[in-house]
């Protein structure tokens, strides 16, 4: 009797071990990545640029090309890689605070040209890297350093939704929100960060996946509790589902 | 050779894999690994139907699956 | 070629492309517009990108990528826009990517005005950004020049892998003269081997464009060899190939008094020098063509002949400073500026250097 591999590293996923805390979904959402690398053939021609924040390292993790931005810039950085290697797959990883915050007029734009990238938006409410500080995606009445009295709407605004607000852009192709906090819905997250580079290996428009994803670090929870947190308190603000799929990419497959 | 197997090293004992296994198979080991870690390991891997749950909820990939070929 | 007319800012365009430069991300500010407008026609004809950016820093930021991918690559923009491409200068200087930027200076601080300055002297010549980095800076002072110095610039930022700064002002920008434009230059993208997107067959690890050293040994590692990288640079301008280059001098030699400028003030200063001649005042000119690194040695060697230094600037006194510790305290250096957007007339020039050589 022979054994068959069902399971194991993906070849573009490189050997250094995640610096990441235990259970933190970043390690998962790399993978992820990965697998559609290797899946869609292109490693040899990929291109990564990571954020400043949890996964500025990101760079690490990869067995292809990669630049490290500036906080918030990735997207910039990213229109002028694809602008350059048009027939590299170029794509930022960038947490809420990179992208929602401090690059919020470089992630919109990006969009809106409509460049030829793929993004994953890693949201956890948090400002991870910095020691769990207000976000734009915090909830309302979250406890954080910068909000320690729960984030207060009437000062600090409300939950920034990126994916519905890109889904506005005429340009964007695919505007998706996933989540890992299950085996079924990460399957669809897996679907979807595929589908997203698919896009963009056909030469197709801008792609964007949301993972809305755990800090059990800064939330002060154990992994499996931030999981079922994240399910009762940010599945109702940030809803799972696709709010652009111009080409149909989601049927087709 | 087995269905399940851990690399040690990258587990961080976060218990994912432990909460998700449909079977309920797995749990932490009872030693250390050189990190500090309980890592997880297979208590019945006769049971284990190679779902690869676990392995797919790792957020370290600490973990490979097999399946016994016919 | 032909001497064709052109104004200063479309001829760093055309020489950004004769130099094979094909991409350009930028955000329009007065007064250099003439450059991007330049470029918006003129890189799709060459196959090139040419990209309106929504800012200045999204602009220095897409640079910063392109150049991390093989690119000859550029940007442009005036005094308040050059202030928000900092954080990519300083990025694009510590993962060291080859770009060029130009700024075509105004007046601040602030907003201040349109009107052309020399204010951003200790901006361009100082690193700018954070952390401990060093940008190349050229300072022409005809529209000749800017075509050349584009050239020279993409040239040593490709060499040195460090971004070179074209530090102009609103008067070359605008100003129309006769130029040679030089023979062009073709340009592989696939010639930098460090290059992300690289695909030879002799790469065989990735590529990594970076400048991040979380440990404190890389990175005091890192910070050395930019510095050694800065020194090699200096010993080239101040005594190797570019010793020519990096600056002009006018009848130094007999010289009493120095009378020192960059840029479009360098050329009244000439003036100055012919009328102070004809009133039988011995000045010379000395003119840094390269702002950084400073031609220091001409000043500790004209230190020992002449009398006196008289710096112009367009500014509050920035350049007075280097010319200051050049010739370090061996003799007296004084200093005219004018600011706000006017320049100084020969006139008011002559006049000072009168109160300096004629005391009563
Ligand atoms: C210009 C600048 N401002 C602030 C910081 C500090 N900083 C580093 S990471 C970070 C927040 C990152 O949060 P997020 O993008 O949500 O990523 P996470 O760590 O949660 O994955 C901040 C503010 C910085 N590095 N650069
Ligand atoms: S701080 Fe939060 S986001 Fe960062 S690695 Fe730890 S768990 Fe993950
Ligand atoms: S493969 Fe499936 S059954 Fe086997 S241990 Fe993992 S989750 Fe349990
Ligand atoms: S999920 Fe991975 S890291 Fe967490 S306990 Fe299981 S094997 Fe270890
Ligand atoms: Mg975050």
């Amino acid at each position: 009797m022979t054994m068959k591999k069902v399971f194991s590293r993906p070849a573009s996923l490189s050997k250094t071990p995640f610096h990441y805390c235990p259970g933190c979904d970043h390690g998962v959402i790399h993978r992820l990545v990965a697998e559609a690398i290797d899946e869609l053939e292109v490693g040899d021609r990929t291109i990564g640029v990571a954020p400043v924040g949890c996964s500025v390292f990101a760079y690490d993790y990869f067995n292809f090309d990669f630049n490290q931005a500036a906080h918030g810039r990735a997207p910039a950085v990213a229109t002028g890689i694809k602008r350059t290697r048009p027939d590299s797959i170029v794509f930022t990883y960038q947490g809420d605070g990179d992208l929602a915050a401090i690059g919020t007029a470089e992630i919109i734009h990006a969009a809106n040209r409509g460049e030829k990238i793929t993004v994953i938006f890693v949201n956890n409410a948090i400002y991870g890297m910095t020691g769990g500080q207000m976000a734009p995606t915090t909830l309302i009445g979250m406890k954080t350093q910068t909000s320690p009295y729960g984030r207060d709407a009437s000062t600090a605004g409300n939950p920034i939704k990126m994916s519905e607000m890109i889904a506005t852009l005429e340009s964007p192709v695919y505007v998706t929100r996933v989540t890992i906090n299950s085996v079924a819905n990460l399957m669809k997250a897996k679907k979807a960060i595929y589908n997203a580079f698919k896009l963009q290996k056909e030469g197709k428009g801008f792609s964007f996946v949301e993972v809305v994803a755990i800090c059990p670090t800064n939330w002060g929870k154990k992994p499996a509790d931030s999981h079922k947190w994240l399910t009762e308190n940010m599945l109702p603000v940030f809803p799972l589902g696709t709010f652009k799929d111009t080409l149909g990419v989601e049927k087709s497959a | 050779m087995s269905k399940w197997v851990i690399n040690e090293s990258l587990c961080k004992g976060c218990g994912i894999c432990i909460a998700r296994c449909p079977l309920k198979i797995l749990a932490y080991a009872d030693h250390l690994t050189p990190k500090g870690v309980y890592p997880a390991a297979i208590t019945d891997e006769a049971k284990c139907t190679s779902c690869a749950i676990c392995a797919r909820s790792c957020p370290d990939v600490a973990i490979e699956i097999y399946k016994e070929e016919k | 070629m032909a001497k064709v007319l052109m104004k200063g800012n479309e001829a760093i365009g055309e020489a950004a492309v004769l130099a094979g430069c094909r991409y350009y991300f930028g955000y329009p500010i007065t007064p250099q517009s003439e450059l991007p407008a330049y470029l918006a026609k003129r890189l799709p004809e060459v196959d090139g990108v040419f990209v309106q950016a929504e800012s200045e820093v999204a602009a220095i930021n897409m640079v910063y990528g392109s150049g991390s991918a093989g690119a000859r690559v550029m940007t442009s923009s005036s005094s308040p826009g050059i202030s928000l491409k900092q954080e990519g200068i300083s990025y694009i200087a510590g993962a060291e990517v080859p770009c060029l930027i130009v700024n075509v200076m105004r007046g601040g601080p602030g907003l201040g005005n349109i009107a052309p300055a020399q204010s951003d002297y200790w901006q361009s010549t100082r690193g700018g950004g954070h952390g401990d980095y060093r940008t190349i800076v050229l300072a022409p002072n005809s529209v000749q020049e800017m075509a050349d110095m584009t050239i020279t610039g993409f040239d040593l930022s490709d060499r040195f892998r460090n971004p070179v700064l074209l530090l102009s002002d609103g008067v070359l920008g605008q100003m129309m003269e006769p130029v040679n434009l030089p023979e062009p230059h073709d340009y592989n993208i696939n010639s930098k081997k460090w290059a992300l997107g690289y695909r030879g067959s002799d790469k065989n690890e990735r590529n990594l464009c970076s400048s991040i050293f979380l440990d404190n040994d890389e990175l005091e590692e890192h910070n050395w060899h930019l510095y050694q990288k800065y020194q090699v640079i200096t010993d080239l301008f101040s005594k190797g190939e570019y010793k020519d280059f990096a600056v002009e001098e006018h009848l130094c030699d007999d010289a009493e008094i120095i009378l020192v400028g960059y840029g479009i003030i360098s050329r009244i200063l000439k003036t100055v020098v012919e009328k102070c001649r004809k009133r039988g005042i011995k000045a010379g000119l000395v003119r840094p063509k390269v702002l950084w690194p400073f031609p220091t040695a001409v000043f500790e060697r004209l230190a020992k002949t002449a009398s006196q230094f008289l710096v112009v600037e367009m500014s509050c006194g920035q350049m007075v400073e280097d010319v200051k510790l050049s010739v370090d305290g061996k003799k007296p250096v004084f200093f005219f500026g004018r600011t706000g957007g006017t320049v100084p007339s020969d006139f008011e020039i002559l006049n000072e250097v009168d109160k300096l050589v004629r005391p009563d």
